[in-house]
């Protein structure tokens, strides 16, 4: 099963490499990545979270079926001095608030999301906790 | 006469919001034409601790997220960092923490129907099962000394072993809960009043859920069938045999009948395991000091609130580099602005209780 929609996919994006379940893709990439999975039974946009590293952040993005057991951990770089990634409220309603949570703890700003501000913290809060150079 | 749309705030200091949530309601004279959630009232900031905890540091936290469903959070946390490192958990740790995992479902469940039928108005129907729920606490105290937050789980296994009294009185429990459904559900379920309060209001379709990313009771009740007991097994779960309802309609009964089958469920799930529980250790071999490789893991696990889920990135070191928590009740949350259009105050009130969420793990 798992392996159907790995040929599925490979043979849509031949450039992407999948391993162990897991899908490295660049901003510009992402939407056409996205609707595609959409199409092909990943009606679950599980989780949207993000990682601080060195030199990049990391989006990561969890996507499963309902009915089948498949799933997909999809992975974007973005750049330190301006974290932008198209947003997937289009696709999934979830994204609303998982991403609002994302920019609210790191400040990884998501195009053409109809309601991004804070969600946990207060709107006067200054600075994105989750990052690493965050001192609170 | 001049009308105009009034807003209302339900909240953050409100018994029906079950702890620390404002809902703006938007009104047009009784009926909700929108609402704003507004959360964080209770955000602690668990993700942000986790980086200068150690791992076995952390497991008394997750005790605080859905402060409802102790023991399954320790699971799911414990779960991950097993994976991540390889640990093997031996049998007897993995048949208790089914029988800790599912009590605790029934415990969450009585409250979650609880007090959904009391925010309808029948403050009787919450007593009853908070009796019912107070039996599973006395087991869990006599097991490892809390009534709320257990911090029972370790990474590898349990932090001791169950008491000699335990299993007859879980025996005992398990009897006690056939008649106490029953008795529910001639108190509760079949009233005309509760029916007429329920049926048809605060519809989630089959669509909605899936795009909102519901998961748990709530998903069910709107005829999606997951379960990550069944779509995704983990520990020894692929072993027992028990049915996951799920009804069609997505509205607050079918999310309160959805409950109380489950209840029914998992008392059959705990009787097989005490069945087949065997003797040996409850705790694997562990090292000392807990250093996984670098690397991630994302691992989830069915909670009584839906699907709890850790994401964590190690660098090495015995402090995780990163911890994420995929929190159901702040997902299932997201459904609820859209649901309440049209819908009279007091209904909102019981669309809010059917969604049950706990604000602990809301805000995280």
């Amino acid at each position: 099963m798992e392996n159907n929609i790995h040929a599925l996919i490979k043979d849509s994006f031949p450039e992407l490499e999948i391993q162990e379940g897991h899908l490295q893709v660049s901003p510009e990439q992402l939407a056409k990545l996205m609707d595609f999975l959409k199409e092909n039974g990943f009606a679950y946009l599980h989780d949207v979270t993000a990682v601080d590293w060195p030199q990049h952040f990391t989006v990561v993005y969890q996507v499963r079926s309902y009915e089948k057991p498949d799933k997909l951990t999809v992975k974007v770089n973005v750049a330190k001095d301006k974290p932008v990634v198209p947003s997937m409220t289009g696709l999934w309603d979830s994204a609303d608030w998982l991403e609002r949570e994302v920019y609210d703890m790191f400040g990884i700003e998501f195009t053409g999301h109809p309601n991004l501000k804070r969600i946990l913290l207060d709107e006067s809060f200054m600075g994105y906790p989750l990052r690493k150079d965050f001192i609170g | 006469m001049r009308t105009q749309e009034i807003t209302v705030n339900l909240g953050p200091q409100h018994p029906s919001t079950h702890g620390v949530f404002r809902l703006v309601i938007h009104l047009d004279g009784e009926v909700a034409t929108g609402g704003t959630s507004v959360l964080g009232y209770l955000h602690r900031g668990l993700e942000k601790l986790a980086e200068s905890r150690t791992y076995p540091q952390f497991i008394p936290y997750t005790d605080r997220l859905d402060y409802l469903a102790s023991m399954s959070n320790n699971l799911a946390y414990v779960q991950t960092v097993e994976k991540l490192m390889g640990i093997e958990v031996p049998e007897r740790a993995e048949y208790l923490r089914v029988i800790f995992a599912e009590l605790q479902r029934i415990a969450s469940h009585m409250v979650g129907v609880g007090t959904f039928v009391m925010d309808l108005g029948a403050v009787t129907a919450v007593f009853y099962p908070f009796i019912h729920r107070e039996k599973i606490l006395d087991l869990f105290s006599m097991t490892c000394g809390g009534r709320l937050t257990y911090n029972y789980m370790r990474i590898g296994g349990l932090s001791h072993d169950i008491p000699e009294e335990f299993l007859p009185k879980l025996q005992e429990f398990l009897d006690y809960m056939r008649t106490a459904l029953e008795e529910y559900h001639q108190l509760v379920t079949g009233n005309e009043i509760f029916l007429a309060r329920t049926k048809g209001v605060g519809v989630i379709t089959k669509e909605m859920a899936m795009s909102y990313g519901l998961s748990g009771p709530n998903v069910r009740a709107s005829g999606v069938c997951y379960d990550v007991r069944k779509a995704h097994p983990y520990g020894i779960y692929d072993r027992f045999n028990f049915n996951v309802p799920v009804f069609e309609s997505g509205d607050t009964f079918d999310r309160y009948m959805v409950r109380m089958i489950e209840m029914e469920e998992s008392v059959k799930i705990i009787r097989q395991a005490i069945k087949d529980l065997p003797e040996g250790p409850v705790l694997g071999k562990v090292p000392k000091l807990i250093k996984p490789p670098a690397g991630e893991v994302y691992h989830s696990i069915e909670n009584p609130k839906g699907e709890l889920g850790f994401y964590i990135v190690s660098d090495g070191s015995p402090k995780p580099y990163r911890l994420h928590i995929r929190r159901p009740s702040f997902v299932n949350l997201g459904v609820l602005e859209e649901i309440i259009k049209g819908w009279k105050v007091a209904d909102v009130i019981a669309i809010l209780a059917s969604l049950d969420i706990v604000l602990g793990e809301v805000d995280g």
